[in-house]
């Protein structure tokens, strides 16, 4: 058999069951991969002893004809995901040698179907950043251009950087502001994130609640489809998830999208955009038309409030969600002559600088005499901007945005913390009004860097939105692989 | 003469008097098998963190869920304490670190509670009814404990408490003095164990309370209050308030300020200290919980409660009075406790209910409290004290032999039909056997008779006592006078 590493997971899955190459096979050819691409600092806790017990089930499966939705494929998981007895740090020093006694709902859902677990990935502390910077651990490197040492963008930076290096077959991710869809536009793959309370996050170590969503990372949109069908589902533990019926994601995909009415919203545009990133834009509608999609130029003008929405309202629900992290019942502890030193030391030293920041906005936005001008205010922000988006869903199905403002800068190079927020610019407003969004590689700029386009669909229009997806990737036949893959 | 009422409540200081004015803050446990957002037991009195769930402990990723059960005995207690119940109401946060609350954060109900306004009727210091405002019910969870006595230099934590639902009863500013206050508790505890929402256990800390103190001169404008935390006997409640209410009087009068805190009670001293001041006091930056959706009730869920709901206290007074002809005051007594009033209505079964309620309040009640024994380990079953009333009513025996038979029941917990018999202690109503008691009598006090039938009538008493006890108290009283009055002509 020829290079295992190039199949997509439902092509992987087809040849498992034709008996052209085991599960063994399949993961220890990943296994070689991860070795490979270590220097890409992408895995922070591997199991490829786990993995290979896994595969030799999988395989008895295969043999019994009695494999399962997602039997065999080798995973990699975001650091967010608690992982029975994996170590689960969340990228930060607070969690380290942290070992859950229990393993998240949407992995849990991954193993149950059959999926095999390589190990962990990392990311941006406790999901915080856009460019996988703040992980205690370090720089991950974006697989394209590797030597020039890029940013695989954030916060599921470990993620799309090892979908795209081909250090996992797919991956999970969480999306609180952008954190699947800007990552993978900057490393040239697929990132779904799904609608809020699609995924359970139940043992999703939690950054901001009302947004956190877990979605995959995968080399293509079927493959998504694939992930997602497995990773959703109502969960009785999580009062936030969703028991709306779960359609069949992949067996709609290929349906015709005549006569679909595409918005594109003009505010999705900023002075530093890149002309690349615009000339995708354009690519991608006139695909769209070709199919014979309408294009409808919509406005949303309240898009400019949805960056400092987002950073009040995740920064106060992240203050209230990290408080856990006090060194009394687990993870690092450094102590103090009375409790309250005790937690200065251990939070001092266990959280990084983002972490710290955005706790005292956090802190601030919450306190009493400023709750009502910035915490309530933006929440009620946040409701005009969701009622913005189900307006405009009454005139157009989809809506086609830039992923990103810029494809991937070079770590250490964004000094600016505004210049670093505004990353997110074009995702953040689908994490607050809830809804599902896509990003798909479109073509790569002029550095060979891959730029992404997104697409944004109606709270529970998932399998609408891989469908138009879809579409728009068979038209765009991005077939460029980074030079920091595997081989 | 209600002056004169409502000044019994008054301290009177050097420069005249002073009103108390109270408002409670009670923190009910909620009977539940398990946690308000965790499906850990609630059981008291295990090993230390040996009912902690992963969401207890606040373990990463970890969510709350709603405990149905705890919101129905919420919605219940509301219906009873006659208030209003919101259809929406909603989870807050309530952010602060302390090593026994594992979240960092309390989940509470800040801007919409569960239970809104309502009312309890209770007995003030005077025997009169009085209308105490309810002002708000919310759930909240309980904290963990800290162990600070078990190592020199260690704290210990055990969350076995951590996440167990609470009800906080808030009362308005009803209240004038401590015996009100206790009057208050002790309504609360009644009627939650009534309907079965509390234990009302106030020794295992189901039920305790933080008062709010302030003082002015009568029907002035409110003082600065003073908050009392965590009280857990009616007795420290009164005390407490009492205490506070004395040291702010004397505080204003000396020319001071009241500055607004939160005080602790110390038990062994009987006085309140400054626990923290309003400055130091925390920002708790309540927030919704975004873990949890908005809790909304439909018409037919509350209905479906209200329709299901048991006896209530002062409705069961009510129907005590006119059932079985007792006053309102024995009727409150019986009330208190539901096994007071099984007790009663099984006992009082057609039988005399004031000569029932009279034996069980003060007989019954008196040997249990001299032998510190519980109600519930007391030794007289109801048909054996209806058997003794029986006997009374029947004349059997006379209620003098009665209370004997009562301290041989109690100790024996034998039958009285039993113990009259096998003592021989039937009253004798047999005319002839009398009459030899009576001519005996005669006999032995020639100069007393003498005395009585040249008009001594008083001495009439002195021959009724000397036959009761020639006939060892057997003799029925009523013929002893006829047969001696026929006689002593």
């Amino acid at each position: 058999m020829s290079n295992l590493l190039q199949f997509s997971i439902s092509e992987a899955l087809s040849l498992l069951e034709k008996k052209e190459f085991s599960t063994k096979e399949l993961v220890d050819t990943y296994i070689n991969a991860i070795e490979k691409t270590k220097d890409l600092n992408m895995y922070l806790t591997t199991c490829f002893d786990q993995a290979l017990e896994q595969a030799k089930i999988s395989d008895q499966n295969y043999l019994n004809g009695s494999q399962r939705f997602l039997e065999g494929i080798p995973l990699g998981v975001k650091d967010m995901f608690c992982t029975k007895g994996i170590e689960t740090t969340a990228s930060s020093k607070i969690l380290k040698k942290f070992i859950p006694t229990y393993e998240s709902t949407v992995t849990q859902n991954l193993w149950n179907q059959g999926a095999i677990n390589l190990g962990k990935l990392s990311c941006d502390e406790f999901a915080m950043g856009s460019s996988n910077e703040t992980a205690a651990k370090g720089d991950v490197i974006n697989p394209w251009n590797f030597e020039e040492k890029r940013t695989p963008g954030g916060s599921s930076g470990g993620s799309a950087a090892a979908v795209a290096a081909k250090a996992a077959l797919a991956a999970t991710g969480t999306d609180t502001g952008g954190s699947i869809r800007q990552p993978a536009a900057f490393c040239g793959v697929v990132g779904l994130k799904p609608t809020y309370g699609r995924c359970s996050r139940w043992g999703i170590v939690a950054f901001a609640s009302s947004l956190d969503q877990a979605g995959p990372i995968t080399r293509n949109v079927s493959d998504a489809a694939l992930m997602l069908q497995v990773m959703c589902g109502y969960d009785p533990k999580d009062s936030t998830s969703s028991n709306k019926n779960v359609p069949n994601f992949y067996n709609d995909l290929g349906k015709s999208i005549k006569g679909i009415k595409i918005g594109i919203p003009e505010e999705y545009n900023s002075d530093g955009i890149s002309s690349d990133i615009l000339n995708a834009k354009d690519m991608t509608i006139n695909f769209l038309k070709e199919n014979g999609a309408e294009i409808i130029p919509v406005k949303l003008p309240l898009t400019k409030y949805s960056l400092p929405v987002y950073y009040i309202v995740a920064p106060a629900e992240a203050s209230s969600n990290l408080a856990r992290y006090d060194g009394v019942r687990y993870g690092a502890r450094i102590g103090g002559n009375s409790l309250d030193e005790m937690y200065e030391n251990t939070r001092n030293l266990g959280f990084g600088d983002e972490v710290k920041r955005r706790i005292m906005i956090g802190t601030y936005v919450l306190s009493s005499g400023y709750y009502d001008a910035y915490y309530l205010k933006a929440q009620k922000v946040r409701r005009l901007i969701k009622n913005e988006f189900t307006e405009i869903f009454k005139q157009v199905d989809y809506l086609v945005t830039p992923t990103t403002p810029t494809t991937a800068f070079k770590l250490g190079s964004t000094q600016d913390l505004l210049t670093m927020y505004l990353n997110d610019v074009f995702t953040v407003p689908a994490s607050l009004a809830g809804i599902p969004g896509i990003s798909i590689p479109i073509k790569l700029d002029n550095n060979k860097l891959p730029v992404g386009i997104q697409i944004l669909g109606k709270d529970f229009d998932e399998q609408g939105l891989l469908n138009v997806a879809n579409v728009i990737e068979s038209c765009a036949s991005f077939k460029d692989t980074p030079n920091g893959v595997a081989s | 003469m209600t002056n004169a009422n409502e000044n019994s409540n008054y301290i009177s200081g050097k420069t005249g008097d002073w009103e108390i004015v109270i408002g409670l803050e009670i923190h009910a446990q909620v009977l539940s098998s398990s946690k308000l957002f965790s499906g850990a037991s609630t059981e008291f009195g295990k090993d230390p963190n040996h009912n902690v769930s992963l969401v207890d402990a606040a373990m990463p990723g970890m969510l709350p869920v709603i405990n149905q059960t705890c919101i129905k005995q919420a919605i219940k207690s509301g219906i009873a304490l006659n208030a209003e119940i919101n259809k929406y109401s909603v989870f807050d946060r309530k952010n602060y670190f302390y090593a026994d609350l594992p979240q960092g954060y309390q989940i509470s109900q800040y801007k919409y509670p569960i239970v809104g306004e309502g009312s309890l009727q209770i007995t003030d210091a005077n025997g009169e009814d009085k209308v105490i405002g309810i002002e708000r019910i919310h759930l909240e969870q309980d904290a963990g404990k800290s162990l600070h006595d078990q190592h020199p230099s260690k704290s210990f934590i055990d969350l076995n408490r951590t996440g167990v639902a609470l009800m906080e009863i808030v009362s308005k500013p009803d209240l004038r003095s401590p015996e009100e206050a206790a009057s208050y508790v002790k309504k609360i505890r009644t009627v939650l164990r009534y309907i079965e929402t509390c234990d009302g256990n106030m020794e295992q800390g189901s039920l305790r309370a933080d008062c709010n103190v302030s003082v002015r001169k009568p029907n002035g404008n409110l003082g600065t209050r003073c908050e009392i935390k965590n009280l857990n006997s009616i007795k420290f409640i009164s005390q407490a308030i009492q205490y506070e209410a004395e040291r702010q009087v004397e505080i204003i009068e000396n020319g001071g300020v009241i500055d607004q805190e939160t005080r602790l009670f110390d038990t062994s001293t009987g006085e309140t200290r400054s626990m923290r001041s309003k400055e130091d006091a925390h920002d708790y930056r309540y927030f919704p919980d975004p873990d949890l959706l908005p809790l909304e009730l439909s018409d037919s869920q509350i209905s479906e409660i209200r329709s299901d709901m048991p006896e209530l206290p002062d409705q069961l007074v009510q129907r005590l009075i006119s059932e079985y002809g007792i006053t309102k005051y024995d009727a409150n007594v019986i009330a208190e406790e539901k096994e007071y009033v099984h007790y009663y209505e099984n006992s009082a079964k057609n039988r005399d209910g004031k000569l029932v309620v009279n034996w069980m309040t003060s007989e019954l009640f008196g040997l249990l409290k001299k032998n510190n024994i519980q109600f519930n380990q007391n030794p007289i079953s109801p048909n054996y004290l209806n058997e003794l009333v029986e006997l009374i009513e029947n004349k059997t025996i006379s209620g003098k032999i009665a209370k004997d038979v009562f301290e041989i029941m109690f100790a024996t917990s034998k039958s009285p039909k039993m113990i009259v018999k096998e003592k021989g202690l039937e009253q004798v109503t047999d005319d002839s056997a009398i009459e030899v008691f009576v001519d005996q009598v005669i006999n032995e006090n020639n100069d007393k008779v003498k005395e009585y039938l040249s008009g001594k009538d008083k001495l009439f008493g002195f021959f009724v006592g000397q036959v009761m006890k020639v006939s060892q108290g057997k003799a029925n009283p009523g013929l002893v006078n006829k047969i001696l009055k026929s006689k002593l002509k």
